[in-house]
């Protein structure tokens, strides 16, 4: 029934009617949206809408906890993610993920980017070398930590450490990178550099960003979608919902009336 | 009357003060005395003889503990070496996957229990499981109380220690197309690997002084050691039964084991604490 959607080549992943459950409780309730290949799309709502339980059903980051499951369809390149026969480890080398929370891991700035490097392929040294200098520029990072790739990734600066965590996702070369409030504890001018990175960033990958800012989302973001309880309310171009929204709920939202 | 009031606050304030102050300074005085005494009375008995020679018979003059010294290591380290891997395991599994099932609650209640039991107990109980069905005393079961002990204390720290490291450092890994065993290897042990050494370090510094345990299960010996599998010299015995001897060179062996002891432990606790300071600077 949904073919002709996803047929379209600019849809990257195609989102069916999926429902979602913690134990009993539903969470999510017939999100149906299509997210479009090379564009940011920013997921807006009061906190509990089911912003971020969506967005973790991309990489099924759900499946990690007992009682957590997803129904439905979620299509990425014609196939459904949901399907437990698809496998997590290849699922999550196409999909990255950035956390709210910056979390380097305990280890050096350059084994921060090599660790995801290393869990899928063997690379020479040297290539290794290139891989890394090539994610931390990516990153826009490389300028500023070219001198001490050799210190721990944890002391760095929040925006940094962040700034470390998107560049550790994109040397894996996923398609589709998810982003969960990548910016919200940090300041205005780490997050301007951040918001400068996933404009650069689309250029090469199709970019989903939860975000609690309405201006990051209306600045950021080519599209827009609006939660409520779980439910999808309005989904279009980030201009036309900013500017013109269908719905009342959304309108109220955006202009600080609710939530 | 406001005043009156505040003035009394001000005295009691004032009591409480002196009478913590004078508790401290009492428990310092006692530790710097047992610490002072061990020193002094244990320090002269060292010299080259003690650590390579063995023991004599009353009367005669020199002898060592070297055959207890390398007991007490061996049994220690070999403890070590059974209660580290399986308290690391279970640690593992308590903080990961038993958090709130039923088994993970009985081996987490289980090993806090464990904690507290008294060592003699379990001295008693590896005596009769291991020493009776073997017919004699053994290095081996010296060990294997002496693990009995340690393993709750590493359970414990372990899962501390992992569920310290926060859920997003485990999604982050896994987000990036790591599977589970990797990400725990590489990301989550690492990031609490100076926890979990000093849980050990403590479990080890725990079972240094035990006594009672290796009383039912090593007993003593006052010869060189040939295998695990025999009645084995230890220094928490040797202190017990030198100390308690009518043989003033004996009492001063005994000195020395009490000061070796009293050391190790030290050297151990402040290492961890270094350690501890190390990990906080990041």
């Amino acid at each position: 029934m949904t073919q002709t959607n996803t047929q379209n080549p600019e849809v990257k992943i195609a989102v069916r009617n999926l429902n979602f459950f913690y134990d009993d409780k539903q969470a999510l309730f017939d999100n149906t949206l299509d997210i479009i290949a090379n564009k940011v799309t920013s997921f807006i709502g009061p906190s509990g809408c089911g912003k971020s339980t969506h967005i973790r059903c991309y990489n099924r980051m759900f499946s990690l906890y007992k009682g957590h499951r997803g129904e439905g369809e979620i299509l990425f390149d014609g196939e459904n993610i949901l399907d437990p026969k698809i496998p997590e480890l290849e699922l999550r080398h196409r999909v990255g993920m950035i956390f709210q929370k910056a979390t380097p891991f305990p280890m050096t700035v350059y084994e921060n980017i090599a660790y995801g490097l290393k869990l899928h392929n063997k690379y020479p040294q040297s290539e290794l070398d290139d891989r890394v200098e090539k994610a931390l520029r990516d990153g826009a990072l490389w300028d500023e930590v070219k001198d001490s790739l050799r210190k721990p990734g944890t002391a760095l600066s929040g925006g940094q450490q962040q700034r470390l965590c998107i560049a550790r996702a994109i040397a894996v070369q996923p398609e589709v990178i998810l982003m969960d409030e990548p910016c919200s504890a940090l300041d205005p001018i780490a997050t301007a550099k951040i918001e400068e990175l996933i404009d650069e960033l689309k250029k090469k990958f199709t970019i989903v960003i939860v975000t609690h800012s309405m201006q990051q989302a209306a600045r950021a973001s080519d599209f827009t979608a609006y939660f409520y309880l779980g439910k999808l309310i309005e989904y279009g171009e980030t201009q036309s919902i900013f500017t013109s929204p269908q719905n009342k709920e959304t309108e109220d939202y955006i202009t600080g009336r609710f939530g | 009357m406001l005043n009156s009031r505040a003035a009394r606050r001000q005295f009691t304030n004032q009591f409480i003060l002196i009478l913590s102050t004078l508790a401290a300074v009492l428990g310092i005085i006692m530790l710097v005395w047992i610490l002072g005494d061990v020193a002094w009375r244990g320090f002269s008995a060292m010299n080259w003889d003690f650590f390579t020679k063995l023991p004599v018979p009353p009367g005669e003059k020199g002898g060592g503990l070297a055959n207890a010294i390398v007991g007490t290591l061996l049994m220690t380290v070999t403890a070590a070496l059974m209660a580290v891997p399986i308290g690391v395991m279970a640690g593992t599994y308590l903080a990961e996957f038993g958090k709130h099932n039923l088994f993970g609650r009985m081996v987490r209640s289980l090993s806090d229990i464990l904690v507290s039991a008294p060592s003699i107990v379990v001295g008693v109980f590896v005596y009769l499981v291991m020493v009776k069905t073997m017919g004699h005393f053994s290095g081996w079961s010296g060990a294997v109380s002496l693990a009995i002990l340690m393993l709750p204390v590493v359970i414990r720290t372990t899962e501390e220690m992992l569920r310290l490291v926060p859920d997003e450092m485990r999604e982050a890994a896994l987000a990036l197309g790591a599977p589970y065993w990797k990400m725990m290897l590489q990301v989550v042990f690492r990031a609490a690997k100076n926890g979990m050494i000093t849980g050990i370090m403590l479990s080890v510094a725990r079972v240094a002084g035990e006594t009672a345990p290796l009383l039912f299960t090593a007993m003593n010996s006052p010869y060189w050691m040939e295998s695990m599998n025999e009645p084995m010299a230890n220094l928490t015995v040797t202190l017990f039964n030198y100390a308690m001897s009518p043989y003033a060179d004996w009492q001063q062996l005994a000195w020395g084991a009490a000061f070796l002891i009293t050391i190790s432990v030290l050297f151990v606790t402040i290492t961890t604490r270094l350690l501890l300071v190390g990990r906080s600077k990041h």
